[in-house]
């Protein structure tokens, strides 16, 4: 366990960061070019789980287990989310027809 | 008797509240016995009033007496209380209202017999005669502002009486209008008068005034203000038009109100404030010009005019700018003794009148009367001494009283004189013209006129003999010093005018001119019945509807009623119009909903960005948080 | 009895009472009883009153401890007359909707808006008072927009939009002012030493709240609108009771709060009164709606009331006092009569009316003694009020006497156009079979006709109570006016 530790503190934390950064953009981008849910929905947990490594990584980083607690609420919140969500696109699809997040255009003005 | 003040127009007010209350289930005859003798009972006692104040007056006092009745309201500095004021010139008042007040609603009893709003009409004239005492009983001028607009209501609601007819609704509504005028000029010079004297009581002001120098502004202010208020209610130029119309009342009504005792009033206000006029030169210069003006021209409109109310309504305007030419030249008790047999010989005229209009059915057209001398004789024989009073033929009442107001004039400026003497030549010839076309030549009207042709009752032809009576001796109140006479009027009122006589001495005149003056306008008005007989009754000339010249001028009353219509109400109700199209409506209000639109309009405008569109939103979303961090960061 | 707080408790469980009775019959006869209960229980406080400058009965308790906030109420010769005035018309204004079909929820919402009322006219705390302002608005609006007629929705929005846009100047004010004393209270924020500028803007900010309500001209537009469309217990709710709030602001709040910015502008507030006056009778005297026609008569006589206000002088104060309560009676009886003429001949047309006197010659009595009332003819109310309000105007210049003056000419004018055109003339078509008033209808407008007589020849009942509260601001005015 000491072992893991140690190991994973060789990795420089900038590298932590630029990872995370990029597979929050590939999730943010995904969110705002696509236009099916289910892979808004992917995206979305995309930039969730790129926090969540970041959040894993200062935690291992500064040596304090706190953040790891974070990850778990959040991946616990990612978990009732995509219930919720997938839910709600099923719902969606079984009056559209669709799963394009443009048919949900009612809501305006 | 001096305790009973109180008594005098409560009495007719009473009568007034009960009348009114019991219009509708009191019997004809119980209302009209109640009516008259709520107001005969004030006779009675004023002329205890007065008698006291004569004897006061014969042993050399001033006779003033005062009672307060209660405080009516105070503010700051303002204290008004309700106060009667008896002195020798609203005793004689007192007189004239309550007594001739009397002899018109006994003639009313008959009058108004067959109408249906029979307790109404007596309701409305026990108010009257309420507001018309306390007019003249007031002790300051707030009280007589009361009786003032108090008047000015029942002159309203009287003239308004058959309301069915719309005519004589307006003309209500235009009585009541012109005389909010003239009462606003009141209600300005009763501010002047409590910003520089501090009070509003007669004796107060009068005692105040006394010091004022001769000619000053404030003064001169607050006495054109008040002749204002007197042109209204007095129906003088250029506020004269209503009375003509106030004949849509009944005639009792036209000879109480709107000839004895109501348009007298502004002579009254103005001898009762006669010191601040007397001090002010210039505003009296104004009323004899106004005076004479009104006097010309409402005997020159009579001239023509062919219903017989008409004649008596001008010829009343006519008289009124006689009273104020008197006091313009300072003949105040002169122009006040007009006041007195005007009373006498115009009631008795227009009674006359409605006794003729009562014979004939309704008819007012002289045209349609003529030889009625025969069925109504005692109409006739009254109407007759009425005439010669007016035409100011001695030894009648009208002569005596006209020729004191004439020789002040002659004195002040033989001009005056002279367009005086013109006014009365017109006088008397509209008067004969009047009497020859209803009483002689031929009948004119239709057959079932003549069938009804009948006296009126006892009820009606007495107070006709004994107003016949008062205009035919109620001359020798005040016979003047060139007859042999003693001006006991004068003398009576002499500590009302006493100020303004020590300010100004009244002109002495020769006797010889006296004389040559009363001889020139009695030989006129001789002539000018003469033509009238000649014109009249020789050539049986009767008016056609065809007229030219200066004719038509005087029969359409010199076009001043459509001349106010231009200048006045038509600008006032286009401006009305005006206001409320395009100043409220798209000015005022258009700014507002204009705001109102505008901040709409915004709202419209900026939802667009609303477009439903959830891609959209993240966009912005991320553009936001974007800029956010850039900011973050250059502001490091 | 003498607690003050029972005046506010009562009307609000009289509301919440109403509130629960949803048959049409009990609501008025329950609605009724317990208005009269209210006036009679204002009475103690009207014999009890001593006719000095303090003020009496004041209650208070801590309200927001935290910003220093008190529900402090009391009495003075000012507020007595709005306190009986509106205690007074409640009553009377249900008696004129006794013989028509109101909705039940409509007493409820009308004793609720007295509650605000009433908190306004006796509140010692800007906040409290501001709370009054506000709660008395909500009520009204919706008896207006719920049954009202026309376009009632819109017009009854933007009365509403506009009154709380003033308001919300004057809460702005309030705040200020509660920041720079530390406390609402209404003696400490008078003895607030505030700097010209700041006095200018508190005025400015006070002043276009209260002319939105009163209204003055030009904020009036809002007005005849809301007066024409709203039923008209709404409308004399908001004629007779209502715009009393804007004025009693002006008097309590405004001259004491900001003395040196009235002696300042209250010239402007003048003139801008004396315009309104002239411009409203000049509109209605060509007004076809009657309703409309006594909406602009009542913007002419505010007007000189506000007049009257900023002269400055015992007369134009005492007057506007005893011109507000005036007004206030008279013009209920106005619209009231307008209501039953209109409800018998289904129009408000003015040329659609027509002899009606000889129809209804009880109608045709109260309506002119009413009416004479309204133009100020000598021994009514109106003319007191009038007098004294002009005496006032005049002491501040004889030219705006004499333009507020044409008041009484072309109040003659349209009033008895209005009364000609109705009541007198031929029989219009429609009038044929007009019920003359009888029962409480008759009653109502009895005692209406006998309080504009009583007040015409008694005018010091109501004018000793305010006498010496309002020689007591004059004193104040003046003495600060030598400060600065």
């Amino acid at each position: 366990m000491e072992n893991i530790v140690q190991n994973l503190q060789t990795v420089p934390l900038n590298h932590y960061i630029l990872f995370s950064t990029l597979i929050f953009s590939i999730g943010v981008i995904g969110v705002l070019i696509r236009r099916n849910m289910i892979i808004m929905m992917m995206s979305i947990e995309l930039m969730l789980n790129a926090v969540n490594l970041l959040l894993a990584a200062f935690s291992v980083h500064h040596g304090d287990s706190s953040g790891q607690v974070f990850v778990f609420f959040i991946m616990a919140l990612a978990a009732a989310e995509v219930a919720v969500g997938l839910a709600i696109i099923i719902m969606v699809y079984r009056n559209t027809k669709s799963v394009d997040i443009d048919a949900l255009n009612k809501l305006r003005w | 008797m001096l305790a009973f003040i109180w008594l005098i127009p409560l009495l007719p007010l009473l009568g007034f509240i009960i009348n009114g209350l019991g219009q509708r289930s009191f019997s004809k005859s119980f209302i009209g016995i109640l009516a008259s003798g709520a107001v005969f009972a004030s006779f009675i006692l004023s002329v205890a009033v007065f008698s006291d104040v004569w004897s006061a007056r014969q042993a050399g006092e001033e006779a003033v007496f005062t009672q307060e009745i209660f405080e009516w309201f105070a503010v700051g500095d303002l204290q008004v209380s309700l106060t009667f004021l008896v002195d020798p010139l609203s005793s004689i008042m007192l007189l004239i209202i309550t007594g001739i007040g009397f002899l018109i609603h006994l003639y009313a009893i008959g009058y108004m017999k067959h109408d249906a709003g029979f307790g109404k009409f007596f309701a409305y004239l026990n108010l009257f005669i309420f507001f018309m005492l306390l007019l003249v009983l007031g002790s300051n001028y707030l009280v007589l502002f009361i009786g003032w607009e108090g008047v000015g209501l029942c002159s309203y609601l009287l003239i308004g009486f058959w309301y069915t007819n719309p005519r004589y609704a307006s003309a209500a509504k235009k009585a009541f209008v012109m005389n909010r005028i003239g009462d606003l000029g009141f209600l300005l010079a009763l501010f002047f008068i409590f910003g520089t004297f501090g009070t509003l009581e007669y004796a107060g002001i009068f005692s105040a005034a006394k010091d004022f120098p001769m000619g000053d502004i404030t003064l001169l202010t607050i006495t054109l203000l008040l002749f204002i208020a007197a042109t209204g209610k007095s129906a003088q130029i250029p506020l004269f038009t209503w009375l003509p119309d106030a004949m849509a009342g009944p005639t009792p009504v036209s000879a109480l109100i709107h000839a004895a005792t109501m348009v007298t009033a502004g002579i009254y206000l103005i001898a009762r404030s006669n010191i601040l006029f007397t001090l002010s030169p210039i505003t009296l210069q104004l009323i004899t010009i106004i005076g004479l003006a009104t006097a010309l021209l409402g005997a020159i409109i009579a001239l023509t005019q062919t219903d017989i109310k008409k004649v008596l309504a001008y010829s009343t305007v006519s008289q009124l700018g006689y009273m104020f030419v008197g006091l313009g030249v300072g003949a105040f008790t002169g122009a006040f003794f007009h006041v007195i047999t005007h009373a006498f010989f115009k009631a008795l005229l227009f009674l006359g009148a409605g006794s003729v209009i009562h014979a004939m059915s309704d008819e007012q057209d002289m045209r349609k009367m003529g030889a009625l001398k025969k069925s109504l004789p005692i109409t006739f024989s009254t109407m007759l001494i009425g005439t010669i009073a007016i035409a100011g033929i001695p030894p009648f009442s009208g002569f005596f009283s006209k020729d004191e107001i004439l020789a002040y004039a002659y004195a002040a400026h033989p001009i005056y004189w002279v367009l005086g003497f013109l006014a009365a030549l017109c006088t008397a010839f509209y008067m004969f013209r009047l009497i020859f076309l209803t009483f002689y030549g031929s009948f004119r009207g239709t057959a079932s006129q003549q069938e009804h042709l009948h006296e009126s009752p006892a009820s009606m032809t007495i107070p006709l003999i004994i107003l016949a009576i008062l205009a035919m001796v109620g001359g020798f109140l005040n016979v003047p010093e060139a007859l042999g006479g003693g001006h006991a009027l004068a003398n009576f009122l002499a500590p009302i005018f006493a100020d303004s006589a020590a300010i100004k001495a009244a002109p002495t005149i020769a006797h010889s001119t006296e004389y040559l003056l009363m001889g020139v306008s009695v030989v006129g008005a001789l002539v000018m019945a003469g033509y009238a007989y000649f014109l009249f009754v020789k050539k049986a000339d009767i008016p056609s509807e065809e007229r030219s010249g200066m004719a038509k001028l005087s029969y359409h009353k010199f076009y001043i009623d459509e001349l106010y219509d231009w200048l006045l109400v038509n600008p006032l109700k286009w401006s009305s119009q005006v206001f409320y199209t395009v100043v409220e409506r798209l000015g005022i209000d258009g700014l507002v909903n204009g705001i109102g639109r505008g901040i709409g309009g915004a709202g419209r405008t900026v939802r667009l960005l609303q477009s439903g569109y959830i891609t959209f939103y993240l966009f912005m979303m991320v553009l936001g948080v974007i800029l956010l961090f850039v900011y973050g960061l250059v502001s490091i | 009895m003498n607690n003050l707080f029972t005046l506010l408790l009562l009307p609000l469980l009289t509301s919440v009472i109403l509130a629960f009775i949803k048959e049409q019959r009990p609501a008025k006869y329950v609605a009724l009883l317990l208005a009269l209960l209210n006036f009679a229980a204002t009475l103690p406080f009207l014999c009890l009153f001593q006719a000095d400058a303090s003020i009496q009965f004041q209650q208070q308790f801590d309200w927001i401890t935290a910003l220093n906030i008190r529900l402090h109420i009391g009495l003075d010769g000012i507020s007595l007359p709005f306190v009986l005035l509106t205690n007074m018309l409640i009553p009377l204004i249900i008696c004129t909707s006794y013989r028509r079909a109101v909705r039940p929820g409509m007493y409820a919402l009308m004793s609720f808006m007295q509650v605000g009322l009433l908190l306004v006219f006796m509140s010692l705390d800007a906040f409290s008072f501001y709370v009054g302002w506000e709660a008395a608005l909500i009520p009204i609006y919706f008896i207006c927009a719920l049954w009202g007629d026309g376009d009632r929705i819109r017009i009854h929005l933007k009365f509403f939009v506009y009154t709380f846009f003033g308001s919300l100047l004057m809460l702005l004010a309030i705040i200020y002012l509660g920041q720079q004393a530390g406390s609402y209270e209404w003696s400490t924020l008078k003895s607030l030493n505030l700097t010209a500028m700041e006095q200018a803007y508190i005025f400015w900010a006070f002043f276009i709240a209260f002319a939105i309500k009163i209204p003055i001209f030009p904020f009036h537009t809002w007005q005849p609108a809301t007066y024409t469309h709203a039923p008209t217990t709404g409308t004399m709710l908001l004629a007779g009771i209502m715009l009393k709030m804007g004025i009693f602001g002006l008097v309590r709040w405004l001259l004491p709060l900001t003395p040196h910015a009235v002696h300042q502008y209250g010239s402007w507030v003048l003139i801008l009164a004396i315009i309104g006056i002239v411009y409203a009778s000049i509109i209605a005297i060509k007004q076809q709606d009657i309703k409309r026609l006594i909406a602009y008569s009542s913007i002419a006589h505010v007007g000189l009331i506000v007049a009257g206000i900023f002269s400055g002088s015992p007369q134009g104060l005492q007057g506007a006092l005893l011109q507000m309560f005036n007004h206030g009676v008279s013009v209920v009886g106005l619209f009231f009569i307008m209501e039953i003429l209109s409800t018998q001949l289904q129009t408000r047309n003015i040329q659609d009316f027509g002899g009606i006197a000889t129809r209804a010659p009880r109608l045709a009595i109260v309506f002119l003694i009413i009416l004479m009332g309204a133009i100020g003819l000598p021994l009514t109310n109106g003319f007191i009020g009038e007098f004294l309000l002009l005496i006032g105007v005049y002491k501040q210049g004889v030219w705006y006497a004499a333009f507020a003056g044409l008041t009484l000419i072309f109040g003659a004018v349209y009033m008895l156009r209005l009364y000609q055109k109705t009541m007198l003339g031929t029989l219009a078509p429609g009038a044929s079979d007009f019920q003359d008033i009888k029962g409480m209808d008759f009653i109502t407008l009895l005692l209406i006709s006998a309080i504009v007589i009583f007040l015409g020849i008694f005018p010091g009942s109501l004018l000793q109570l305010s006498e010496a509260a309002v020689n007591q601001l004059l004193v104040d005015l003046s003495t600060v006016k030598s400060l600065y």
